[in-house]
């Protein structure tokens, strides 16, 4: 059974690497070409409407969810997988409290964007503003990429010094703190009463609104897919830069690393600086998309769905996270009927592709290499322990 | 803050604390046994302790136990519940390792895909008690699993009435069985892994693997020694828990199984008796500071004592020991 299984998903493998490989093989315009045609189905997707391919609409089916809202918790679900990718991917953090940073990130266009904020009221109080007066929604994005930025680096700081499974917990930690401070600091986050009428790029949700209202998800799922779009792009750039080798290079043996000359603690710090503001970005969206959030939404669950996007697609390798990101968030949109048992599938899934696919479902090709030398290394000595 | 409150009842926190912290240190042993030996942290051991509370559930609704027995059937019960607990935590533990750890360790992985495996396998465990056992066992254990993913209560085997009094401190007689029977257990574990035949192929593995081997110590056996005994050991805090707050969830080892986890690299991941000073020691940091801040704040104060003590002395109060235990 377990053989013919491997046969299976090496041939699959296979394919896909025949596939990358006539990619490469193709001219720079060719590719310009195909990306920017896939750039534009992307665009197209909520008014998917080719026959054939309509069944992939969520609302297909009886009692579906929105199609547009399904595809934008995908894309910021995508986001997510790309910034714990660099932490967890690339420079090899296993972080068990991204949760943390989502939250942050939430938390920060609700204080400050939102009349109903405990934070807002008192700037009003302070200054004597008008009590319509709130932050504008770019400035939140701002001030929540600076707060997540900051809140990694305090956790980095004290936490990365630790190895392996150790960072894991304290991190798993870390996010159940963010949760119990929100839920507890109810002068702050209004506690477990939540934050409502957290604004959008017009403002708090209303019947002004014309594009970024409640109802039409499209807007959104276009909003957030542009931000996607931007941060592949960037974090491409990161990889391919001195930073990303040096990520690498971490990864791979920090002792080795640091004799080369590579301080492991400032990449590494930097690494939880970047994908912290990436999980922060992703919070905002979907804070904003919401216009309401309260702390049950950020438990320790969801941040352990985040790590599953992360290996099941593939660790390392960013088509991989977010095909993983994907799967794991239309798949129980989709199929319905399972999605009481969504979490015992990603387990599942999880433990069946550490065993018998450790480098996921998309491999990374370097990563694929190393895990390879490894097992080599285990034919050839008899593993000990 | 309330300093008066908690200088007011100092004896009585602590009484609270060590046996709260007691119950920590038992689940705290399967952490370190494991460490010890593999270098690895079995993530999904707090379900090992969950399967072992829903072992006791399941077996006194079974068996129709009423609330305050008689003293006879009291006993009778506990002594089945230690039983059954043991036996299902510790076929658990083992069935962790067989079918999860063992074909990674043949594939020499990486610590962290065990970890991620460790995470994927309690996520299946907190679903199957969840969600899947209750559909299938629901007509069969009505009461145990009317209601899926919420807190089931259990029967009260030991009405809790104060022995004696110290002072203003109150000792209960739960209390006291909670804390005599978890250090009793550990001194019984100490013992067999210091003194025993078994032990000393424990030790002699967690000191050098090969060499072990080579003395002709069969590592696999080792291995499976101990997460039956950080299984049983589980099983035993599992039933103290039900009897102590009469209750469980299927989430309910998430956060237990990170204290246990906290109380292990306390008092110094891979030793022993470390755990047991761990354990107590942030069950009294826990219920001091549930006193001095509030009550909602207790779990942040066990995640800050993780952080901290692993930021100043990561190796624990009394360090990793196991291996380098007296041969």
């Amino acid at each position: 059974m377990i053989d013919k299984i491997r046969s299976a998903d090496r041939r699959r493998v296979g394919m896909l690497t025949s596939v990358g490989d006539r990619w490469r093989a193709l001219t720079k315009w060719q590719q310009a070409l195909g990306l920017a045609a896939f750039v534009a189905f992307l665009y197209y997707l909520p008014l998917l409407g080719i026959p054939g391919l309509t069944w992939l609409r969520t609302d297909s089916i009886e009692g579906g969810n929105n199609w547009a809202g399904v595809l934008f918790v995908c894309a910021i679900y995508v986001l997510v997988a790309i910034g714990l990718n660099v932490v967890v991917g690339l420079a090899g953090l296993l972080d068990l409290g991204y949760i943390g940073f989502f939250a942050i990130g939430a938390y920060s266009v609700a204080l400050f964007g939102s009349v109903n904020s405990p934070v807002v009221k008192w700037i009003q109080q302070e200054f004597n503003l008008p009590p319509t007066w709130a932050v504008t929604w770019a400035i939140c994005l701002f001030i929540a990429i600076v707060l997540t930025m900051i809140s990694g680096v305090l956790l980095g700081w004290p936490t990365l010094r630790l190895r392996g499974d150790y960072l894991a917990i304290v991190t798993l930690g870390f996010g159940e703190i963010i949760r119990i401070v929100a839920r507890n600091a109810t002068g702050l986050t209004n506690g477990p009463v939540g934050i409502s009428a957290i604004p959008g790029p017009e403002g708090a949700p209303s019947a002004d609104n014309k594009v970024f209202g409640l109802i039409d998800a499209k807007p959104w799922y276009w909003l957030a897919i542009t931000f996607v779009l931007i941060m592949v792009f960037l974090v491409r750039r990161l990889e391919h830069s001195r930073v990303g080798r040096a990520w690498l290079a971490v990864r791979e043996d920090e002792d080795a690393a640091a004799v080369m000359g590579v301080y492991p603690f400032k990449f590494k710090l930097w690494a939880f600086a970047i994908g912290a503001a990436l999980g922060g970005l992703s919070g905002f969206l979907f804070g904003s998309r919401n216009a309401f959030i309260d702390p049950t939404q950020f438990n320790a669950n969801l941040s352990i769905l985040f790590v599953a996007m992360v290996v099941v697609g593939g660790s390392g390798n960013m088509i991989g996270v977010s095909l993983g990101a994907v799967l794991l968030a239309y798949l129980p949109e989709r199929f319905r009927d399972f999605a009481d048992y969504r979490w015992l599938v990603f387990g599942l899934a999880m433990v069946l592709v550490m065993i018998l696919r450790p480098q996921g479902l998309v491999p990374s090709r370097r990563r694929a290499r190393e895990l390879k030398d490894r097992a080599a290394e285990a034919e050839e000595a008899p593993a000990h322990v | 803050m309330h300093f008066d409150e908690l200088i007011g009842h100092l004896g009585q926190h602590t009484v609270d604390g060590l046996s709260k912290g007691a119950i920590y240190a038992l689940i705290a042993l399967g952490y370190t046994l494991v460490y010890g030996v593999l270098r690895l942290i079995n993530f999904a051991h707090s379900e090992v302790f969950m399967v072992g509370t829903f072992a006791v559930l399941i077996l006194w609704t079974q068996l129709g136990v009423q609330n305050n027995p008689p003293v006879g059937q009291a006993i009778l019960f506990l002594v089945l519940g230690l039983v059954v607990a043991a036996a299902a935590s510790g076929g658990t533990a083992l069935a962790l390792e067989r079918i999860a750890y063992r074909p990674l360790r043949r594939k020499n992985a990486p610590p962290l895909i065990f970890l991620i495996t460790a995470i994927g396998l309690s996520l299946v465990f907190v679903e199957l008690f969840g969600q899947v056992l209750p559909k299938l066992l629901g007509g069969v254990l009505p009461e145990a699993f009317g209601r899926p993913r919420q807190i089931v209560g259990m029967p009260t085997i030991i009405q809790q009435e104060t022995l004696f009094t110290i002072g203003n401190t109150a000792i209960t007689n739960i209390q006291l069985i909670v804390f005599v029977a978890a250090v009793a257990m550990m001194a019984v574990l100490d013992w067999f892994i210091n003194r025993t035949r078994y032990g000393r192929g424990v030790r002699a593995v967690a000191q050098n693997p090969e060499t072990a081997a080579l003395m002709g110590v069969n590592q696999e056996r080792v291995i499976m020694l101990i997460f039956v005994l950080g299984g049983i050991m589980a099983g035993a805090a599992a039933l103290l828990w039900s009897m102590r707050f009469g209750f469980t969830q299927n989430s309910i080892g998430f956060v237990l199984g990170l204290k246990a986890f906290t109380a292990a690299v306390l008092g110094g991941i891979g030793n022993l008796r470390g755990a047991l000073l761990g354990g107590l020691f942030l069950g009294i940091v826990e219920v001091y500071g549930a006193t001095l801040f509030a009550s909602n704040w207790e779990d942040v104060i066990a995640f800050v004592v993780l952080i901290v003590v692993l930021m100043f002395r990561p190796t624990g109060l009394l360090g990793e020991s196991l291996g380098r235990a007296r041969a």
